[in-house]
């Protein structure tokens, strides 16, 4: 057992997501027989290996920094769910 | 009217014996006939008829002018909404299109709608999406049988005759494996081949943009149409992409093929080894040279890409959050409320276990043991292919280690079902090209499909050496 409630609890919280106590449970279960089982990475040596983060073989490509005007203010505030003079709202922050 | 290719129906329209909107119609009674599929998680007639009439007056050597294509709704389009499977992107319109849709649009292609999928394409069976489970259009009565994923929807509708391709994008088999269960032909090409740009992330160094079709020559027709260098998305590579489809050649002389010996595994099907027999015994009558190989490290790519795909999907999918777009939990206290009423409402199980998974091996304490330790290996994995290919020009595998499965089998153990995608991951997480054709079929009459890679960029062969394959069953 990696996970205990707690930590689920926690990584959830760091992730933005609210779990029932339900969830909480069948999540704990699924995770930790995950966790289990990459474990095994264990076995392999890898003392001397770079890590891989990037399998594309070209360099990153450099290229001018100019601004573009693409889409319109309309354009994209269209999607929100909620909206106030042009600007995307949200519950109120500070009291 | 049967249309079993695309060059067929284009000359059926060069030669007038059909026209743009008659296809459109063809087709639109179509995927009414087989809605109960539940291949689409878009479909509007009256959105088809608009493209006809913009389609009708394209000049008509466009490649693709009046292919019905169906497009995995992962794929930003204008002019249909685009879910990725999950209430979170419900009612989502994007204000762009992708790069690789807008690709096949310029081409004149016909989009009949946007596929189903497993949510933010995570999952093997199309199974997790909000829109509910698509159906294997192979099912026998009764028994609804997976149709693969997390592309099922875009294979099930290439194999239910409801396009003539289809997008699909693979970050560990979600391509190939669909392919396989629906009896298609499916490719990922290298990483970087296709622009991501437009496409709902799920884990940025894995994923990429591939197709679906009834046959290799329409595969090849169709890559080098959505393959290209796009400024936007900085690993896409900057490659001249060749005419895969006029260059198709199926003579297979003095060609390598690898076959390794770590995809012998427990738990895979007589009849997918024997198929797997079949093939090796077809590539050598060709003229092929089989080599027997190892890629050592093999079994650890499954694990390895649990770490990989989660971690970068948490960060991903970070910007769900219900401020900008897409669905937003109502009755929130605070800021903070509603960020988490949000993804809790909005994400699916699967989707949320992949996120805290990844959350997890990410943070501080876990990253070197867990993260850091699987890039390691992953470079371990790719450079066993690496070394392979030195001496081998393509390798030859099973797609998937079983045919279809019942939809509703391998639900309640996640790691049961990660395995389906024993064959498909290392490449995936090598980055090299591979592709699934339709091999034989099983007791059943289901199909079986081989898998065939090659080193990054080489598309052409693989390409050659399905097209000699797919002989076989003619």
């Amino acid at each position: 057992m990696k996970l205990d409630t707690n930590t689920i609890n926690k990584i959830a919280k760091l992730a933005r997501i609210r779990l029932s106590e339900e969830e909480a449970k069948d999540l704990l279960k699924d995770m930790n027989s995950i966790l289990d089982w990459v474990e095994q990475l264990n076995e392999v040596n890898t003392d001397s290996v770079a890590p891989l983060a990037n399998i594309s073989s070209s360099t990153l490509p450099q290229r001018k920094d100019e601004a573009k005007d693409i889409n319109s203010t309309d354009e994209i505030l269209k999607n929100s769910p909620d909206k106030l003079e042009g600007y995307f709202a949200v519950p109120k922050v500070v009291e | 009217m049967d249309f079993k290719s695309i060059s067929q129906l284009k000359s059926l329209l060069n030669e007038n014996k059909i026209s743009v909107k008659e296809i459109a119609e063809t087709y639109i009674k179509r995927i009414k006939e087989k809605k109960e599929l539940n291949i689409f998680i878009y479909f509007n007639d009256d959105k088809i008829h608009e493209q006809v009439k913009e389609i009708e007056r394209l000049p008509n050597d466009l490649t693709l002018k009046g292919i019905p294509i169906a497009v995995k709704d992962l794929f930003c389009t204008k002019n249909m909404p685009t879910t990725a499977g999950s209430k979170i992107l419900n009612n989502f319109e994007p204000s762009y299109e992708s790069f690789v849709t807008q690709k096949l649009v310029d081409q004149g292609s016909i989009f009949v709608g946007k596929t189903n999928l497993d949510e933010f394409a995570m999952g093997s069976a199309t199974n997790t999406s909000y829109f509910g489970n698509t159906i294997n259009p192979l099912s026998k009565n009764d028994n609804p049988l997976t149709s693969g994923g997390s592309s099922g929807g875009s294979a099930a509708a290439v194999a239910a005759d409801l396009c003539l391709g289809a997008t699909g994008t693979d970050t560990g088999g979600s391509i190939r494996q669909p392919a396989s269960f629906c009896g298609v032909v499916g490719i990922k090409p290298t990483y970087g081949l296709c622009s991501r740009w437009g496409i709902a992330a799920f884990a940025s160094s894995l994923d990429q943009a591939g197709v679906f079709s009834k046959n290799v020559t329409d595969a090849s027709i169709l890559l080098e149409e959505i393959a290209g260098h796009d400024q936007r998305d900085s690993t896409s590579s900057n490659v001249q992409i060749p005419s895969y489809s006029k260059n198709l050649n199926p003579s297979l002389d003095g060609k390598v093929v690898g076959i390794p010996k770590e995809y012998t595994v427990e738990g895979t099907s007589d009849e997918i080894n024997g198929v797997w027999e079949d093939a090796i015994k077809s590539l050598e009558k060709k003229g092929a040279k089989i080599k027997h190989i190892s890629l050592p490290h093999t079994k650890y790519a499954l694990p390895t890409y649990y770490i990989i795909a989660p971690a970068e999907a948490s960060s991903n999918l970070a910007r769900y959050d219900g401020v900008k777009y897409g669905f937003r939990a109502t009755d929130s206290k605070s800021l903070d409320d509603m960020y988490e009423l949000t993804r809790s409402e909005g994400f699916g199980k699967e989707v949320k276990r992949r996120i805290l998974i990844g959350t997890y091996v990410l943070s501080a304490g876990y990253y070197d043991a867990y993260y850091l330790k699987a890039q390691k290996v992953r470079k371990l994995i790719a450079n066993d292919f690496l070394e392979v290919f030195s001496d081998c020009d393509l390798i030859l595998t099973p797609t998937a280690p079983s045919a279809a499965f019942l939809l509703n089998e391998k639900q309640d153990d996640p790691i049961k079902m990660y395995l389906n995608d024993v064959f498909t991951v290392p490449a995936s997480l090598a980055g090299i090209p591979g592709i699934s054709i339709p091999y034989g079929k099983d007791k059943q009459g289901l199909p079986l499909g081989i898998q065939l890679l090659s080193k990054h960029y080489n598309e052409q062969e693989i390409f050659n050496a399905a097209f000699a394959l797919e002989k076989d069953y003619e």
